[in-house]
């Protein structure tokens, strides 16, 4: 009940949605009533045109997401460890993280072309620096009294850079992945709804174009429930990655 | 203000003097730019090798000569006033409705049930996706553009001022009510300037979003501004026009980064954080 209660803000939203529609306040046109979008959404579901795109969307910015963390990763906690890696690579970081990465968009494309490749390394190029930040602030922060002990009790330079760096630089290092997972949604959308042949964006431009507005808001919504529900996923993975913290 | 606390400090035995301190900043910098540069030699030098082809890596150089003929035409000033007056614009609007909103909330509780569910469920959503959507309402033009941007960068506004509000020191509300602070005086030299360090980093997280998101709009709906004159060069097959176009925007990115920090210390440097060393 009380998760109702918190919650029914959001009812009331839909309920209004629903009612300006019907009644005619605003025009059906830009704004079709929510339960046809959800007939919409069902029609989309049954014919497989969510799926397949939806199947695309999520390798694609899952594929990009990967790679990102692990080479943000290993350059973040490299660029920690490794004094002169920082001293070369610290600047080039710290120049392209305030970049936008979407100006990259026609970019990928001139490489890789309109398909799977270039919205992968647009997400891993765009995912990639804030999971870097975070690895090496983590890292960086690791407790000095901890190192020397372990290197006292004889852990060679590589077990203590696994068992203790790695470990402390795990829970900042979380954080930039998360950042990175809404960034490669919004990259994932932005980047379907200017180039791409299939894919979640590409359908809401195409059913947009189309003027099949019911349809297109399902999509809006799928996509958007999409982002919330991956992030909640995430948090709650990274408590339970982080369980051994408390 | 930095002028003030410059000459009340007091100087430090063995701290390295004004012209020392000039020096060695300017070293660092040196350092810092030694590895852009080589990264421009070798963009250069892979361009000029011949194993890509001048559209898929136009020469640094070409691209250089690029932006200064869209420099001396004025071009390159219009497109990237009208993408800063949009992604500013959009980051005001945000700024002070999201601490608005924030304070609101953290304030009153009827306004705090409405507001959390769609708080909550709303940051972690990509706006982008209600592109269409706000198209569909607002057609293409500045108003459209401006409130894409305020719906994204709003959110991490409203989170740090609620968070900032929630961390203030119980005591210092009390006592500045027990010394007859109304609730007017309260929010303004109490609650505004103990949240204000969270609220800033806030603000830090939103600037970026806008400028993304500006920049994305553009891409997407034409006009005038960086991402679309972007676009507009990729469409005719002109490499140079694209990779120019990130150059700029990154160019812009780091500037309006850079001004958000220094402003952040010119802000706060009341607060105990300006002692600390910088990290920006």
């Amino acid at each position: 009940v009380s998760a109702l209660f918190r919650y029914l803000p959001l009812l009331l939203l839909a309920a209004g949605w629903e009612l300006v529609s019907r009644l005619g306040l605003v025009s059906t046109l830009a704004l079709p009533p929510l339960s046809q979008v959800v007939l919409a959404w069902g029609e989309m579901v049954k014919s497989g045109e969510l799926v397949t795109n939806g199947a695309a969307s999520l390798w694609r910015a899952g594929a990009g997401l990967a790679l990102a963390t692990v080479a943000g990763g290993a350059l973040g906690i490299a660029m920690a460890w490794w004094r002169p890696v920082n001293a070369a690579l610290g600047p080039l970081v710290e120049i392209f993280y305030p970049m936008p990465k979407s100006a990259l968009i026609p970019v990928t494309a001139v490489w890789l072309g309109f398909g799977d490749g270039s919205k992968v390394l647009l997400i891993f190029l765009g995912c990639m620096l804030p999971v870097t930040i975070g690895a090496f602030n983590g890292a960086r922060g690791s407790d000095q009294a901890l190192i020397w002990s372990a290197r006292s009790m004889g852990a060679g330079r590589l077990t203590v850079l696994w068992d203790v760096v790695m470990p402390s630089a795990l829970p900042e290092m979380l954080n930039g992945i998360r950042t990175a997972l809404a960034l490669a949604f919004i990259l994932l959308v932005s980047s379907e709804l200017i180039v791409a042949r299939e894919g979640l964006g590409n359908l809401i431009g195409y059913l947009g174009n189309n003027g099949t507005y019911d349809a297109m808001f399902a999509v809006v919504l799928t996509v958007a429930f999409l982002g919330f529900a991956a992030d909640r996923a995430y948090q709650a993975l990274m408590r339970r990655l982080l369980a051994w913290r408390e | 203000m930095a002028r003030v606390a410059g000459t009340t400090a007091e100087p430090i035995p063995g701290e390295p003097g004004r012209a020392q301190r000039a020096l060695r900043a300017s070293g660092s910098a040196m350092a810092g730019a030694a590895p852009i540069l080589l990264l421009g030699l070798a963009w250069e030098a892979l361009a000029m090798s011949g194993s890509l082809t001048p559209y898929q890596l136009p020469r640094l150089s070409a691209v250089l000569v690029r932006i200064w003929t869209d420099a001396v035409d004025g071009d390159l000033l219009l497109n990237i006033g009208v993408t800063l007056y949009r992604a500013l614009t959009g980051f005001a609007i945000a700024a002070v409705a999201g601490v608005i909103l924030g304070m609101a909330m953290s304030r009153n509780a009827a306004v705090r049930w409405l507001f959390d569910p769609i708080v909550s469920v709303g940051f972690p959503m990509p706006k982008i996706t209600f592109l269409p959507v706000v198209m569909l309402w607002l057609n293409v033009h500045d108003v459209a553009k401006i409130t894409m941007v305020v719906l994204d960068a709003i959110f991490p506004v409203v989170t740090a001022t609620i968070a900032g509000i929630a961390g203030i020191d119980r005591h210092l509300i009390w006592s500045a009510r027990n010394m007859g602070a109304s609730n007017r005086e309260l929010l303004w030299q109490i609650m505004l300037p103990a949240a204000l360090p969270q609220i800033m980093t806030g603000l830090q997280v939103a600037l970026p979003i806008a400028l993304i998101v500006a920049v994305l709009v553009e891409m997407l709906m034409g006009g005038y501004g960086l991402g679309a004159a972007m676009v507009h060069a990729w469409r005719f097959a002109d490499s140079r026009g694209v990779f120019a176009g990130i150059v700029e925007i990154a160019v812009v990115g780091y500037v309006l980064v850079k001004a958000m920090a220094i402003a952040r210390r010119r802000l706060l440097i009341w607060h105990q954080e300006a002692l600390a060393p910088s990290t920006v």
